[in-house]
């Protein structure tokens, strides 16, 4: 038995971890191994990846390229490759990832599993909008070939099903055109949350990139910056090396504190509100801005941390967002790492994918236990009110029936589970 | 100009750590590479994946049985009539669960050919070749755990102690010629071969990367023994001097 945690460490718990390595024995290592559930870099923060007592499948190993395409740019590969080593392999022949979260250092198999969504989601969707094949490996040794034109429905439960149809053994992914490495970047502050969705709104159009950090501590009216990107041709510029900062060890108390909090936050906003001019970035930073500070999640100290991300419809997201930032801010509690985000008007491929025409917010929480449950439970009243959802790939604690309201396609997706693979997260919210 | 691609054989060609030593030297530059295992699924997959790492290399794989010295000898005369090599990596092995090897004499003897003799005689079939090229690096898998015989291990240490020697005394054959003999010494590192381990809680595993860094760093500048990580090579300095009557009571 292994302690494993997810990216929260809110729980170190016992698993019988087991290492898939190679596609054609899974089959048979799965079905004498099961039940179980698939687990890849573990940066999924809540439950989704756990399952205590249980048997994991690590996928991080089964991780070798299968078929390239140079001239269409479909890339096959096995399900443990990660983001990172694709955008690296791929961006010097012109290619890059589609959709990428604000993380590179992630598997293919968490990416579909989670559906998961980046800057760019108003142009081009979510990870599965991209994905052309999936081979999903059942418990029982069935191997169903899936894809949006191939049993469509087993490829709409797989893609955001949070690991529960089956074990992805390899996909093949649309790679997209790319002329280099570099953005135009720009950064425009903002003092109010109309400001927010007007700048969401006007760069919509012309920007592909959008995303802003906002400033949980100054309360309902919100202030923070906005952040906005389109791929640009640069020549003879060199890439900047890669340097990687490690947190040494877990502090004895959470680093992320009201105090540090407040200061950091009007600090940074200052700092950067002066430097907003247009500026060419490389991707990574502007992608990937925590990879280089490996495990930072440790600055939350032993207890862990949970991340609130939920999105709600336009509709209502206006008074939404600004009754949680009301909460937040009086509650004291929140942290440096908070996101404001509008997603496209296009509805995602995955019965329980995440993303919906809206606005999302994401912020970290140092765990507080009843301190911390009880500013959720506002938060939760509030989603629930706007017709909204939470994010499984975030999600450690939300009661059942918020699921069930953000989630109306669950009774159309449960059918596709396979009976031999369970999670903390499904038998907390479906019950087995 | 035309660069002459580097010739690289790897025996045990799917395993982790010479799988990620492949996939830094085609890093580094196209490459021509023999792979050689037992298993042909998975040596396809292998060679797929480093040739959409590396479109420029070329990539050939066999399959024979690690024992049979026949075999083995008719695979290096086929590879060097291709020409001179640059690197062969001797990387097969197994770990086996020493209670067994004392119960059962036949698992004794498998442990101790597949991980003592078995890389002996493919070191063997290449050493002449590549002395008579007078060119090419010839690196050979050992482990820490032939540094010294202890009780959890021995069988399979033995067999490392004897590639250890083996190697020691090529290297003394060939210190007069461009060959260069490098014995690299992993201590555990996270790959199939200690999956075991680390369900037992054993988090002091090296990444499997790290490994193939170290080995790949050594092998270029012809170290006669690389540690990897390196800081093995202190432990076990320590570990060889230690007096028996202490070693005695460690529980390891
Ligand atoms: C710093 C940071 C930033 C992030 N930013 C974003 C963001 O911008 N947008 C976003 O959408 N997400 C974001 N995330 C969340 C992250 O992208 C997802 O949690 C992702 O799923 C993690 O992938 P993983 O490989 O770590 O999978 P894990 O966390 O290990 O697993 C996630 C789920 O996928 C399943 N799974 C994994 N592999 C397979 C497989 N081969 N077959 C079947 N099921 C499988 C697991 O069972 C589990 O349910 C971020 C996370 C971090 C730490
Ligand atoms: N991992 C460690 O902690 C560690 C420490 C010190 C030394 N080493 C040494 O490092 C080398 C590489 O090991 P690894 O860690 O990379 O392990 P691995 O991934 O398990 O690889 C083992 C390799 O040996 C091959 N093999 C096993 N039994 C065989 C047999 N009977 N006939 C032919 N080939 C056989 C395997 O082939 P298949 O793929 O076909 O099974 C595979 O290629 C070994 O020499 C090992 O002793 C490892």
């Amino acid at each position: 038995m292994v302690a494993v945690s997810s990216w929260g460490r809110l729980s170190q718990s016992e698993h019988q971890v087991h290492f898939l390595t190679h596609r054609h024995p899974a089959p048979v290592q799965i079905r004498e191994t099961a039940p179980g559930l698939a687990h890849g870099m573990g940066r999924s923060y809540g439950d989704a990846a756990l399952n205590p007592g249980g048997c994991l499948w690590n996928t991080t190993s089964l991780d070798r390229f299968i078929s390239l395409d140079e001239r269409t740019g479909q890339l096959a590969c096995e399900t443990g490759v990660l983001l990172r080593d694709i955008q690296r392999l791929m961006m010097p022949r012109g290619w890059i990832l589609p959709v990428t979260p604000g993380t590179q250092l992630i598997t293919v198999g968490g990416a579909i599993a989670n559906d998961v969504h980046g800057k760019n989601h108003h142009v081009l969707g979510c990870f599965g909008d991209h994905v052309l094949r999936l081979t999903l490996l059942r418990t029982d040794g069935e191997i169903i070939e899936c894809g949006p034109d191939l049993l469509p429905d087993w490829f709409a439960a797989t893609v955001g099903g949070i690991g529960l149809t089956g074990v992805i053994l390899s996909a093949t992914i649309q790679l997209r055109r790319i002329a280099g490495p570099w953005l135009n970047t720009e950064t425009i502050a903002y003092a109010s949350l109309d400001q927010f969705f007007q700048q969401a709104d006007d760069s919509e159009a012309d920007w592909e990139h959008t995303v802003s950090w906002i400033d949980c501590c100054v309360g309902s009216q919100g202030r923070g910056l906005f952040m906005r990107g389109n791929p640009v041709e640069v020549e003879n510029r060199a890439e900047p090396r890669d340097r990687s900062f490690g947190m040494p060890f877990v502090p004895p108390f959470s680093l992320v504190n009201r105090w540090s909090l407040r200061l950091f936050n009007a600090a940074y906003f200052n700092l950067k509100k002066r430097k907003a001019a247009p500026r060419i970035m490389h991707y990574q930073p502007f992608f990937y801005p925590l990879d280089n500070l490996l495990e930072w999640n440790r600055m939350y100290g032993p207890k862990g941390f949970f991340q609130y991300q939920c999105v709600v419809p336009r509709e209502t997201g206006d008074d939404a967002i600004q009754a949680m930032l009301g909460d937040i801010a009086r509650s004291g509690e929140g942290s440096f790492l908070a996101v404001l985000k509008t997603f496209g008007n296009r509805q995602p491929v995955g019965m329980l994918s995440f993303p919906q025409p809206g606005v999302t917010l994401a912020l970290d929480f140092s765990n507080k236990a009843m301190q911390t449950a009880q500013l959720f439970a506002r938060l939760d009243a509030i989603v629930r009110e706007a017709g909204g959802r939470i994010y499984l790939a975030k999600d450690a604690r939300m009661p059942r029936d918020l699921f069930e309201a953000g989630y109306p396609r669950l009774n159309e997706f449960l059918p596709y589970r396979d009976r031999g693979i369970s999670s903390a997260m499904s038998r907390r919210l479906m019950g087995f | 100009m035309l660069i002459q691609k580097k010739r690289i054989v790897i025996i045990g060609a799917t395993s982790a750590i010479a799988e990620h030593c492949a996939r830094l030297w085609v890093n580094q530059s196209p490459a021509d590479l023999v792979l050689v295992g037992r298993d042909t699924a998975k040596i396809e997959q292998v060679a797929a994946d480093l040739l959409i790492r590396s479109p420029e290399s070329a990539v050939q794989s066999h399959r024979l049985d690690f024992t049979d010295p026949v075999q083995i000898r008719r695979l290096a005369d086929e590879i060097a009539d291709y020409g001179a090599i640059d690197i062969v990596l001797i990387a097969h092995g197994s770990l086996p669960d020493q209670a067994a090897c004392q119960q059962d004499l036949a698992a004794c003897r498998e442990a101790l050919t597949l991980n003592g003799i078995s890389p002996v005689l493919f070191a063997e079939a290449f050493a002449g070749h590549m002395q008579k090229a007078n060119t090419g690096a010839l690196i050979i898998i050992g482990s820490v755990a032939g540094d010294r015989g202890r009780k959890s291990n021995y069988v399979y240490g033995s067999a490392k102690g004897l590639v250890t020697r083996y190697a020691q005394g090529l290297q003394h054959r060939l210190a007069d010629s461009n060959v260069k003999v490098v014995l690299i010494k992993p201590g555990p590192t996270d790959t199939p071969m200690t999956r075991h381990l680390k369900q037992q809680g054993d988090n002091g595993l090296a990444s499997v990367e790290k490994v193939a860094k170290s080995i790949v760093k050594g092998a270029s500048r012809g170290q006669l023994v690389v540690y990897a990580p390196v800081k093995w090579a202190w432990i076990m300095m320590v570990v060889r001097h230690l007096p028996y009557f202490l070693f005695k009571r460690l529980n390891v």
